[in-house]
């Protein structure tokens, strides 16, 4: 893995007596859209930020350019991208100076900054805002600026924490829109999200995280095709009657999941066992088939849903 | 590459220049409420003047409020504004995510404050001229004395603002370090005047330091050349000392 534009090797932090990150493998190649998936807690952040070269390793390897992020931050640095969790925006200042001082830190020339910010902030559709305070932007708004300010150095990497975690539908949409663009431009984008609908927009491949460590990796697709059937029947009994189904439903399916407010069952032909579960004279309130998630990926590695 | 830290510095003279107009009224207000009431007002009550080396209470008074002022300048720039950095708005963050390093941030923030401190002493020095305080263009030689008296403070603070994760912590540390500094360190009256036990206590008080430095380059009454070595060490010594735990601090806090 010599090209990989992210290397690493039994990649482990630790905090005291907690261990975030527990000896994680895995590489980025170049252009790919790369995503670590996993809830709150999962050590995704503490990966991120190793990338990022701001935070030490506490042991394994780690690659990125090809250069050690303990030997040369700033040189690896200098080459990334990087849009946090908080957006981290000066409020103090406008939209065109957040990307002015910004490029400032890459020693940029103001000259170059101006036409980029120009580029930038058309494309994250804020132009009209460039003289306008941060302070009052929308989260939308503000995270595009995040966006566009970690592009101002022309970054061969771009890491992604959690790009559209408290935005609203529309909001997501536009991001998600935008990074898309990027990653046919080439940009190899890294980013972590507990979304599943995120992860299958954006990523061409994703690890799996959970407790520190990884749990699955592949594409959307292969996880889902590995992982679990091809559909769901999601079955919402009314209340109280769940409890009392125990036997009513064995043999449905692949696979049964009980969650707290509804049952799963796990099967290649969703519609043919929900007319099973009709045949045998149960009742559920509502009855869906839907296509298997990385939502159900997860729940069978970790048994439990990601977003709680 | 630029020098390190000036990337930061230019970040602050960017706010500066949005957020200035609401600090001048009270860096012009300050020194003009402060010389008329004390100096003015005050010291037409004060009729002795042998304590003073034989000027006026507003000249021996007005070298010592700018050693003040500028402390008080310098500790309040390394206080709310460095933990919105690290804590509320997280530029700090922002900005070591980019070839910055901590100790970039450290020196910058030195940097930022000497144009800070040289804006408040300079204004507090017209001042001054206009209140008849400022005897001779040797005088002038106040402005470095004044602004290396506050950088003795801002930097040992901006260590200790880094380590800080409540801003509760600093309304303490003013009224109990700050405030009796301000009273009790020469600003007002000589230190002799203190009880004999207490006098050498001053001597440990880096703000005394600052205003005698101050006050004899202000009024031309020079001291023993081992009284500049002194005062001198013991502020660029703060400085210093200020600095290099402020690249530790810093680090600790924001490469974790």
């Amino acid at each position: 893995m010599t090209d990989a534009l992210i290397y690493a090797h039994g990649l482990t932090k630790r905090f005291g007596a907690l261990t975030a990150v527990d000896g994680i493998d895995f590489s980025v190649a170049p252009g790919e859209a790369f995503g670590f998936l996993g809830p709150n807690g999962a050590g995704k952040t503490s990966t991120m930020r190793m990338i990022g070269a701001v935070s030490p390793r506490t042991g394994g390897e780690l690659r990125v350019l090809g250069m050690d992020p303990e030997q040369n931050g700033p040189g690896i640095r200098s080459r990334l991208g990087v849009v946090p969790q908080q957006d981290t925006l000066d409020m103090e200042l406008t939209v065109g100076e957040n990307l002015l001082i910004y490029g400032r830190y890459f020693d940029l020339p103001y000259r170059d900054i101006r036409d980029r910010a120009t580029e930038l902030l058309e494309f994250v559709q804020l132009n009209e805002r460039r003289n306008d305070l941060v302070e009052p932007l929308s989260g939308g708004m503000k995270r595009r600026l995040t966006i566009a300010r970690g592009l101002i150095n022309e970054p061969e990497l771009l890491l992604l924490d959690e790009p559209t975690t408290g935005l609203d539908p529309q909001a997501r949409h536009l991001v998600w829109d935008r990074l898309y663009r990027l990653k046919q431009r080439g940009v190899t984008l890294v980013l972590t999200t507990h979304y599943m609908d995120e992860a299958e927009q954006l990523c061409d491949r994703l690890v799996v995280m959970d407790k520190a460590k990884i749990v699955a990796v592949g594409s959307p697709r292969q996880l889902i095709d590995e992982y679990v059937t091809r559909e769901v029947l999601e079955l919402r009994f009314p209340v109280g009657v769940q409890e009392t189904l125990d036997g009513k439903l064995d043999g449905l399916g692949e696979r049964i999941e009980r969650l707290p407010d509804r049952v799963l069952v796990y099967a290649s032909d969703g519609e043919a066992v929900a007319a099973t579960v009709h045949e045998r004279g149960l009742r559920p309130d509502t009855v869906l088939v839907r296509r298997s998630s990385l939502e159900d990926v997860f729940l069978r590695l970790t048994g439990r849903s990601l977003i709680e | 590459m630029a020098i390190a830290g000036v990337r930061h510095l230019e970040h602050q003279l960017f706010v500066y220049r949005r957020v200035w107009r609401g600090t001048a009224f009270s860096t012009i207000l300050s020194p003009i409420l402060f010389l008329s009431a004390m100096g003015v007002g005050l010291g037409s009550l004060v009729a002795s003047t042998a304590a003073f080396g034989g000027v006026s209470y507003l000249a021996f008074l007005a070298p010592g409020l700018l050693a003040a002022q500028a402390m008080q300048t310098s500790t309040l720039e390394s206080a709310w504004p460095l933990l919105a950095g690290f804590k509320w708005l997280k530029t700090f963050e922002a900005e070591i995510a980019t070839p910055q390093r901590p100790q970039d941030i450290v020196l910058g923030h030195l940097y930022w404050q000497i144009v800070r401190l040289g804006i408040v002493t300079g204004i507090f020095l017209i001042v001054m001229f206009f209140f008849g305080a400022l005897t001779s263009p040797l005088a002038l030689l106040m402005w470095p004395a004044a602004i290396l008296t506050g950088l003795a403070f801002g930097m040992p603070m901006a260590a200790w603002t880094a380590t800080q994760q409540r801003e509760s912590s600093f309304p303490i540390l003013f009224r109990l370090v700050i405030t009796p500094l301000f009273l009790f360190s020469g600003t007002f009256f000589p230190i002799d005047r203190l009880p004999a036990v207490i006098q050498p206590v001053a001597w440990f008080t880096p703000l005394f330091h600052g205003v005698a430095l101050t006050r004899a380059l202000g009024l031309g009454q020079p001291l023993e050349l081992w009284a500049y070595g002194v005062h001198l060490a013991v502020l660029v010594g703060l400085v210093v000392l200020g600095t290099l735990i402020a690249f530790r601090t810093f680090r600790n806090r924001l490469v974790v």
